[in-house]
């Protein structure tokens, strides 16, 4: 089996347009997650009883389940009941709720982390609620969250090629569709698999260094 | 419904297959993480930058990527795997590498002086692994593995798509002829559910049991 360049040569604009589609659905699906994980995560935070355990339920079958079947869910039984959402629509959705899960453990664990005392002290100072989340508590868990938060978006940008299997042509689905065609199939797939290595190793680096910088200092145990 | 059931033994089938395939890639990829993650350690240059580049290869590329990789381009330089052994491959080598990550953390959490009596008492690198640091790394890396078993149940989903005949296979299989959407899904997320939950369960079940007497390790969390 020989490499031919003429095939890279071929592919690459196509493989360029895929990675667009990539990494737009990557940062939708993002964008999606966070506001949905924040959201979940406090409404498992919530005070009723029901509220929360409901929501920690619901929020453990979506995590507990395969992304792929959840995208096939989307794709498949929504039209019957009215709803017609484009692939690239629904594979953005099901990539978002599916993370959304992973997120609002990260907000969670991030608020929770934050010492009884400083709410306490937030009390003792006679500050409401707006106040002691804006003054006190998140600029105390914030910090800690962005770190996961962007790794979250790396395992997002790995999980797209899942999209293709909803006939979403991003970067997977346009090697797959070249080597379906031309029955070439080492060229396609060492590209993609490059195209990924390419954007994932140096994304892998920066949100270690992200988590360098926003290392908890000096807090005397840890 | 009742047409649901006329398919319980393809539900079964994609049941049992599913579960043989998250278990063998388990142990594969519990084997994986242990030597990969304790060549970090090795004194040898090599073994540790073949660790690396292992890990950030198949940490960097999608699964998928891989999957397909494994089963339509090594067939063209003669090698040739039965679909299931592909699957158990590319799944076992993924989560491999995360594994690793987390027996690595693990070993480097054990206290310095814990490395530096091992030292004292002369014993040899693999005394110092075997009866000092790995059993107090194991109770640590637990709850993470807990976590990656459950994110490679949802892996083997993927494996549906180089035609292994699981779970999600199955649900294809009663959609395309039946021509019902939500039926099939839904039981299938129910199953996929169920599977998790037994094993998120089993992974609580072990914790107890290392956690038992250990406190001082475990108390400190992961």
């Amino acid at each position: 089996m020989d490499w031919s360049w003429a095939v890279v040569y071929e592919l690459l604009p196509k493989m360029w347009e895929g990675l667009i589609v990539t990494v737009q659905a990557t940062f939708v699906g993002a964008l999606l997650a966070y506001v949905l994980g924040l959201l979940l995560a406090l409404l498992k935070m919530s005070k009723s009883w029901i509220v929360a355990k409901t929501s920690y339920w619901i929020s453990e079958f979506v995590r507990r389940t395969p992304l792929l079947v959840q995208l096939y869910f989307l794709f498949y039984v929504l039209p019957d009941f009215g709803i017609f959402l484009s692939p690239f629509v629904a594979g953005v959705i099901g990539l978002g709720i599916h993370f959304s899960t992973y997120t609002s453990e990260v907000y969670r664990a991030g608020i929770e982390n934050v010492p009884t005392g400083q709410w306490e002290a937030s009390r003792a100072l006679n500050y409401n609620a707006y106040q002691t989340m804006s003054y006190v508590i998140l600029p105390q868990a914030i910090p800690p969250m962005i770190p996961p938060l962007a790794n979250y978006l790396i395992t997002m940008f790995k999980e797209t090629p899942l999209l293709s299997a909803i006939t979403v042509v991003e970067l997977f689905n346009v090697a797959t569709i070249f080597s379906n065609s031309n029955y070439k199939y080492l060229e396609p797939m060492t590209l993609v698999g490059v195209f990924f290595l390419i954007v994932s190793v140096p994304a892998a680096y920066a949100a270690m260094k992200l988590e360098q910088h926003f290392k908890p200092k000096g807090t005397g145990f840890s | 419904m009742e047409e649901i059931l006329e398919y319980s033994p393809l539900l079964i089938k994609g049941t049992i297959t599913t579960i043989e395939l998250t278990l063998a890639s388990a142990v594969l990829a519990v084997i994986i993480s242990f030597v990969v993650g304790l060549s970090r350690f090795s004194r040898l240059r090599f073994v540790r930058a073949s660790a690396i580049v292992y890990l950030e290869f198949f940490r960097g590329t999608s699964a998928i990527v891989q999957m397909f990789f494994m089963f339509y381009v090594l067939p063209l330089f003669g090698v040739t795997f039965p679909p299931l052994l592909a699957g158990i491959l590319a799944c076992g080598l993924n989560l491999g590498s995360y594994g690793s990550e987390v027996v690595r953390s693990a070993v480097e959490s054990v206290g310095r002086g814990q490395h530096e009596a091992a030292q004292a008492l002369n014993y040899s690198i693999y005394q110092r692994f075997r009866y000092v640091l790995i059993p107090q790394a194991v109770p640590v890396m637990i709850p993470t593995f807990g976590n990656l078993l459950i994110e490679l149940l949802k892996l083997t989903a993927v494996a549906s798509l180089i035609t292994i005949s699981d779970l999600t296979f199955m649900s294809q299989i009663i959609r395309v002829q039946t021509a019902l959407t939500l039926e099939p899904f839904l039981v299938i997320l129910v199953i996929y559910f169920i599977i998790s939950s037994v094993l998120v369960w089993f992974t609580k079940w072990i914790e107890r049991k290392f956690a038992a007497g250990r406190h001082t390790i475990t108390s400190k969390g992961a």
